[in-house]
């Protein structure tokens, strides 16, 4: 688009010049405080730990193939699901999502960096020492039993199982100060994408012109500030009772196991909506170029952001209904869980109204998020079901609300993360990532998704706790839990083409131009890679979708807005 | 997708599964669909559904034979949950279908086609009505749903207690159950007898639930749904299977280890042989062995060893509480929290090395010599 080059002209020589030692290019990274290269590093440590808990989940996935199956031993079943589930929230779906949140945010607003950048490289690598801390647990530290390793407490890592006299060793250390220090990082950044949001808009962009991603990234960021903070006095307390003798938790001495509980959810539950928010950021994005038009309803939509970013705020004790909370609390938090889903039916139906009417391309970023509609979709109507508190006594800790929440983490969350990859990675890279390559992606991707999860649920329904190493025959989970295992390793085959997809693509794809997919925010404004501090001119713009006002002069957008 | 409710629909479609306010809300929707979208777009979505629910339709069998089925209800709180459940199910799967089959006709009908022209579909921003109309729909059906689970919990949680109940005392630990009977006086772990509760003349069993140490959860998916035990904190809840039976269940909250091989057995009993348990459950544990040498030498060798510290058996001078009561051991059907068969072979596993029936339990390998093994066994076997 020749149209475009009155907000490019910049020099695009100094970003990486050849031939340069890799000691300097190393000691670069290192040292960077540019938020494009935090946020690629974020991304890159998210994928290694992502390919780490996965291999995680498929050790646990053939333990529990058959009954009675003697793969793994307890103890090691239990540390798998402990770190699995740590990993993939604080270690994968935090970073990967503040990695994107750190590239595309200033570039979207058209800002040059973020607000504090040394901050940015702070938070980037507190968190990423805390992942590292995290796995140094396997070499350092002593589990339940006293002859284990890392965690084996669970994820929520209920009081008072934490306690010493039930958790000797340091396992359950090494967790509570991996979550404390990833929790330092995740305020860090979100106080940085809060402040760049809110000070650093170009010329012209106010808060209502802002594209949806950064509107949603402004909620998400926000929610870090209100539910880290309990996580992480919680982390504090639980520290104290384990070695200075304060009775928080400690329910020997009088402390409560609920108040954990409480802790843990009032972070636990607007999390789901931290790392959801984020996937819905890049939906709101890639579905209106990929069906060519403008999103619907974009009020509504900041709308319905912005009160599920409350409403998520009083929902947390649906995790709790088993508790004995009493039929008054119950029902409170029933009546809270069951109105969240109106602002969510919202998105949905603004995003299938953006897509009527318009012109539909399968690229593969679309397909992903065609994915991402239906499976969330489902995810949140299980989450319906969950939310009826009777129901939940049935099903809570069953494997149908293991099956629900990888619905919403996998389903919804991974598919809309593949999206955005396919259609930033042009905008990172320079190239094109491969189509051919993507489909094998997708199809073995949601063949296998639809495999493990969707026969997931049943088992629940049938009685299967979660947290389990191994179960008795007769149950009827067995052939269930096969195919759960098989549709894991076509997973794990498409999880694996789109890494090689990645490292080839680098090297050997096609030539991406500024703006391959014709699309409308700022960042396609930039050369691919964007260079250091992204705008040799700062931009100014007239409606949420510059470069449609640049080209169809004809019919700007700033007419209607 | 929509595996689990099409086939949970199939599954159960035969039934009168929804109450009045199920049928409104199905026929409700049914009506919105025929007005609002053309019916090729619900048969595509139908059609989908369909084809996903059988496919899954051998699972049904494991349905027919699991005995924690939470779908075959055989107590009134899991008949309850049960029909909530339906009713949920029904609201959801007809969203499914409605918002899903929308979703699929638009990508279909809207898909790029080779012979479009290549100019940009006219650009829409919104419409203030459509945005009212897909707020003010779900608000309804959040306020049926909500009123409808909340006639639920209140019939579950929110009645007070009757007059005659069987009451019990459920005492978590790691990873066993210890069940008290405070009006009759007996004590026993892991396997829960209660009278069945005859319909005309109820006999709710009411269960006062904590735990000794981490938090556990009782979940028997046939009988209601579950609760958590939690130290320094007492929850209740109550069953009334009307029918004889055997209900399985297990611990469904993570406490440690061998949260796994916590497993929960209900044997629901006729008054009369409820009666009978009772009686020999009553007894104190047996301590005359004149006719069984052997018997009597492993009551010795148990009351000089560590047994003791932890494992009751009533007229004894064993008297822990860290382990299951052994009073009536031989009574029970189950060894380790129902993991294995209680027989002569077992227990003489689980007493040299029960790591190889539960590794990480608590219950320590004893190093008896095969003589005192024996004897021990000889003697736990005689406890009935």
């Amino acid at each position: 688009m020749s149209t475009t080059t009155a907000i490019e002209g910049i020099d695009e020589t100094q970003a990486s010049l050849p031939g340069r030692p890799p000691m300097n290019v190393i000691l670069e990274w290192l040292t960077t405080v540019d938020h494009k290269k935090i946020g690629l590093m974020y991304i890159g440590y998210a994928l290694i730990f992502l390919l780490v808990a996965g291999a995680q989940a498929m050790v646990m996935r053939i333990q529990l193939a058959v009954p009675n199956n003697h793969f793994v031993s307890p103890q090691v079943f239990n540390r798998l699901f402990t770190m699995h589930g740590t990993t993939m929230v604080f270690f994968v779906g935090m970073p990967i999502l503040f990695g994107f949140g750190n590239y595309l945010v200033p570039l979207m607003i058209g800002a040059r960096d973020m607000a504090f950048p040394r901050l940015n490289a702070f938070s980037f690598w507190i968190s990423a020492f805390a992942g590292l801390m995290l796995y140094f647990s396997y070499f350092g530290a002593n589990g339940l039993s006293g002859a284990g390793s890392a965690p084996d407490v669970g994820w929520f890592a209920y009081a008072p199982l934490t306690a010493r006299v039930f958790s000797p060793g340091h396992s359950t250390d090494y967790w509570t100060l991996a979550i404390f220090l990833s929790g330092v990082g995740s305020i860090g950044t979100a106080l940085n994408i809060v402040t760049t949001t809110i000070c650093m808009r170009c010329k012209g962009m106010k808060m209502t012109r802002m594209p949806l991603l950064v509107w949603l990234y402004l909620v998400m960021s926000s929610l870090v500030f209100v539910t880290i903070s309990p996580l992480t006095a919680a982390q504090i307390m639980l520290t104290l009772d384990r070695y200075l003798g304060s009775h928080f938790f400690d329910t020997q001495a009088g402390g409560s196991a609920v108040l954990w509980m409480h802790f843990f959810w009032i972070f636990g539950h607007p999390e789901v909506y931290v790392l959801v928010l984020p996937a819905f950021a890049f939906v709101n994005e890639i579905v209106p170029v990929f069906s060519r038009k403008a999103i619907f309803g974009y009020p509504a939509m900041v709308a319905a952001s912005v009160g599920i970013g409350f409403i998520s705020l009083s929902v947390w004790a649906h995790h709790m209904f088993t508790v004995g909370m009493g039929a008054g609390a119950n029902t409170f938090f029933v009546f809270a869980t069951m109105v969240i889903s109106v602002p969510t039916g919202i998105k949905i139906f603004n995003w299938l109204a953006t897509i009527w009417g318009g012109k539909v391309i399968f690229a593969s970023p679309m397909m992903f998020c065609v994915g991402f509609l239906f499976q969330f979709l489902i995810a949140g109507l299980t989450g319906i079901m969950l939310s009826a508190a009777p129901f939940d006594w049935q099903l809570g800790n069953s494997y149908f609300v293991v099956a629900h929440f990888h619905y919403v983490l996998v389903g919804a969350i991974l598919f809309a993360i593949f999206a955005a990859f396919y259609y930033w990675y042009p905008k990172i890279t320079g190239r094109m990532m491969s189509e051919k390559l993507a489909r094998w992606h997708f199809w073995l991707f949601i063949i296998g998704f639809h495999l493990t999860f969707d026969f997931m649920h049943i088992p629940g329904l049938l009685g299967m706790p979660r947290r389990i190493y191994t179960y008795e025959a007769g149950r009827g989970w067995g052939t269930l839990n096969m195919i759960v295992g098989i549709g894991a390793v076509f997973q794990a085959a498409g999880l694996l083409v789109f890494v090689y997809n990645l490292v080839r693509s680098y090297y050997k794809g096609k030539e991406a131009g500024h703006d391959p997919w014709d699309a409308w925010t700022l960042e396609w404004s930039t050369p691919s890679p964007p260079p250091d501090y992204n705008f040799a001119i700062p931009p100014s713009v007239k409606s949420r979708r510059p470069l449609w006002d640049l080209k169809h002069p004809e019919d700007p957008d700033a007419d209607y807005e | 997708m929509g595996i689990a409710w099409s086939h949970t629909y199939a599954a159960f479609g035969g039934r009168d599964l929804t109450g009045r306010w199920g049928v409104t809300a199905l026929s409700f929707f049914a009506r919105e669909g025929k007005s609002k979208i053309r019916s090729r777009c619900l048969r595509v979505a139908q059609g989908v559904t369909f084809a996903a629910g059988c496919s899954l339709l051998f699972a049904g069998a494991a349905y027919a034979q699991s005995p924690t089925n939470m779908f075959d209800p055989a107590a009134t709180p899991a008949h309850s949950i049960f029909d909530l459940s339906m009713l949920v199910l029904g609201i959801t799967l007809a969203i499914f279908l409605i918002v899903g089959g929308m979703l699929l006709y638009a990508l279909i009908r809207f898909r790029q086609r080779p012979e479009d022209s290549s100019r940009e579909p006219a650009q829409i921003y919104g419409s203030t009505q459509i945005e009212l109309s897909w707020t003010v729909i779900p608000v309804l059906i959040v306020v049926m749903l909500f009123l409808t689970t909340t006639r639920v919990i209140m019939g579950t949680q929110g009645i007070s207690k009757p007059d005659s109940t069987m009451d019990v005392t459920v005492i978590g630990h790691q990873f066993w159950w210890e069940y008290r009977y405070p009006k009759l006086g007996i004590v026993t772990a892991n396997e829960l007898h209660i009278p069945v509760s005859n319909p005309k003349s109820p006999l709710p069993t009411y269960l006062t639930m904590s735990s000794a140490d981490v938090d556990h959860s009782f979940w028997v998916p046939r009988l209601a749904g579950k609760t958590d035990l939690i130290p320094n904190r007492v929850n209740t809840m109550w069953i009334d299977p009307p029918d004889a039976g055997l209900y399985l269940g297990q611990c469904a909250q993570y406490c440690g280890t061998q949260h796994a091989k916590m497993l929960l057995r209900v044997y629901a009993q006729s008054p009369a042989d409820f009666a009978v348990w009772v009686s020999q459950q009553k007894k104190p544990a047996q301590t005359d062995f004149s006719g069984n040498p052997t018997a009597a030498e492993g009551q010795t060798v148990f009351m000089h060893n560590a047994c003791i510290n932890c494992h009751t058996i009533s007229g004894t001078i064993s008297n822990g509480r860290f382990g299951p009561d052994l009073t009536h051991l031989a009574s029970r059907d189950t060894l380790a929290s129902g993991a294995i068969p209680n027989n002569v072979e077992n227990l003489r596993k689980w007493i040299n090395e029960p790591d190889s029936i539960k590794p990480g339990s608590l219950m320590p390998p004893m190093h008896l010599n095969d003589h005192d093994l024996n004897a021990v066994t000889a003697y736990l076997a005689q406890l009935r």
